[in-house]
């Protein structure tokens, strides 16, 4: 036993040592500045809600916060219509294991590739004197550019459910991928048809993965602040471009911590949240 | 013989399917196709094929500075996620300990969140304790960011890997660090391979935490980002094809050995 506990402190102390000061020492830190008080060109030490106050009456937060929230969501509605098809379809109608496993590696690639380059990608795409405008124009459909596309909201939800899409895809199919045929073929020996077999059985089966799904996709949505800059338009602040600027231009690293401290709350709610409704489907990395 | 009966839901998944594959690799298939083409602007029809745009990339001294911290930042990075990751991951399958969930918790929490918040608590502690940024910085951010990485692959391979081989190792008289040479590392050196794979590729990709963290020096992304919140150039089309082309052939091989199931548990 003894052994067994000198073993277990060598193992264990390096991790915890290195865990507090990179993880749980910054996090404390962060958390105490978000009650200092700013003074040009720093912050000095304070114990008051004043930032937090700011936060919720400023309505110039409250937009943001609300934007944020809403584009999140968007995103995973639009990555959930993409990815449950094509998780649906590689698990349960491609029959050969050897191509679902290489459509399914394909599928997941590019979540771990470039994540900058792939925003980029869709300016040049969405843009007045992009890729859509000038296939549309080339092909004789629209006579001259159209705006519309690049700089909106919209034109953000696109880019960022491509990016994020991925994180839904892997869950959802995990999830399906694990339910048994022999359920399928009992409920349709019993006389279901196939949308009820499909809406009792392979749906509420399905629903840790898609929750999983939700979970990472909003969580990695609500914390973007590349794809706002690149696609978003002047109306298209998030609570990470906010923090971007309290923490460099506008020098006021107490708001910024506040806000960082509230992105944190929501992500961890939404994250304990799903994680009462389910224990399967978490995300496999390969 | 009867054919079979047109299915139409069946086509309809298919069709779906499709487009969201089609959705996943077009942008990627145009990046590619712009950084060839000699017009400098990315718009159709294309205008013919050239090699300026990766020649111009590979001469600019900016971008291959950048380029060269990327590498070193990422190799420091591997290094740290395997030296951190490693007894995280054989603590967590290993001993049973007060605050173990707690602990699995906090570890897992950086890829959960958004970089940004890493980023963010990193800078307010280095700040306050008067450490200057630099490079260095940011390998502690990536480390830091990916090493959750590692701890999820290994914990996963350890789950099912067969400790029953290592009490024989035991009994047939090997020293500890015998066994763990000899038994348990040919058995989660897949695991290691790939998972490290992964944290160069998300490290030299990484602008989150970099952000915040990098002092006057720039990695290759905060280059490219500072290049295409201006405009657009095809140069970075062409360095992006680069990395686009590496980072897919090394996650290929790094999912490959992270699914390895050459030795599963009986």
């Amino acid at each position: 036993m003894r052994k067994n506990r000198i073993a277990f402190l060598s193992v264990i102390s390096g991790p915890v040592l290195w865990w507090s000061l990179v993880l749980l020492v910054p996090y404390l830190i962060m958390f105490t500045l978000s009650f200092y008080t700013r003074k040009f060109p720093s912050h000095i030490p304070d114990l008051h809600f004043g930032n937090y106050a700011i936060l919720l009456a400023d309505p110039q937060y409250v937009v943001v916060f609300i934007r944020t929230i809403k584009v999140a969501f968007f995103v995973s509605i639009t990555s959930f219509l993409l990815s449950f098809p094509l998780a649906y379809f590689l698990a349960r109608k491609v029959r050969s294991k050897r191509i679902q496993l290489m459509l399914y590696v394909a599928t997941i690639i590019p979540l771990w590739v470039s994540y900058l380059l792939r925003a980029y990608t869709w300016k040049t795409i969405l843009g007045s004197e992009g890729v859509l405008n000038s296939f549309l124009i080339w092909t004789g459909i629209i006579k001259a550019p159209v705006s519309f596309f690049l700089y909106n909201q919209v034109a953000m939800i696109i880019t960022m459910s491509y990016i994020f899409m991925p994180f839904m895809m892997m869950p959802i199919y995990a999830s399906l991928e694990k339910i048994p045929d022999n359920l399928i073929n009992a409920s349709k020996d019993l006389g279901a048809s196939r949308l009820t077999s499909f809406l009792r059985i392979t749906l509420p089966l399905s629903m840790p993965g898609i929750l999983a799904g939700f979970t990472f996709t909003f969580c990695m949505a609500s914390g973007d602040f590349i794809s706002p800059v690149l696609v978003g338009g002047p109306y298209s602040n998030m609570i990470a471009n906010v923090v971007t600027s309290q923490f460099g231009l506008a020098m006021n690293w107490p708001l910024g911590s506040a806000i960082s401290v509230i992105l944190l709350a929501i992500v961890i709610i939404v994250i304990s949240i799903s994680d009462r409704f389910e224990n399967t489907g978490r995300v496999n990395l390969g | 013989m009867h054919k079979k009966p047109f299915d139409f839901w069946n086509n309809a998944v298919a069709l779906a399917a499709f487009c969201a594959f089609v959705f996943l690799y077009l942008p990627i298939v145009t990046l590619i196709l712009f950084s060839f083409n000699s017009n400098n602007v990315t718009k159709l029809p294309l205008t013919g094929w050239t090699l300026d745009w990766y020649a111009k990339a590979l001469t600019n001294s900016d971008l291959l500075t950048a380029l060269w911290n990327s590498i070193i930042v990422a190799i420091a990075t591997v290094f740290i996620c395997l030296v951190i990751g490693v007894p995280t991951a054989f603590a967590l399958d290993r001993f049973q300990f007060p605050g173990k969930n707690l602990f699995r918790r906090l570890v897992l929490l950086p890829i959960t969140l958004p970089g940004i918040i890493t980023g963010v608590s990193i800078l307010s502690f280095f700040s306050m304790v008067n450490i200057p940024l630099s490079l260095w910085t940011v390998i502690v951010g990536h480390g830091t960011a990916f090493t959750a990485i590692v701890v999820t692959s290994l914990f996963a391979r350890l789950q099912r890997f067969d400790r029953r081989l290592e009490e024989a190792s035991a009994d047939a008289g090997a020293q500890p660090w015998q066994t763990f040479l000899y038994i348990t590392l040919p058995n989660i050196r897949t695991a290691l391979i790939g998972s490290g794979l992964i944290c160069f590729t998300l490290s030299f990709d990484e602008i989150p935490v970099t952000f915040f963290l990098t002092g006057r020096d720039n990695t290759l992304p905060m280059y490219i980002w500072s290049v295409v919140r201006r405009g657009i150039t095809p140069e970075i089309n062409a360095i992006g094809t680069i990395i686009i082309i590496t980072s897919i052939v090394i996650i290929f091989f790094s999912i490959l050995m992270i699914n390895d199931d050459s030795n599963p548990k009986k």
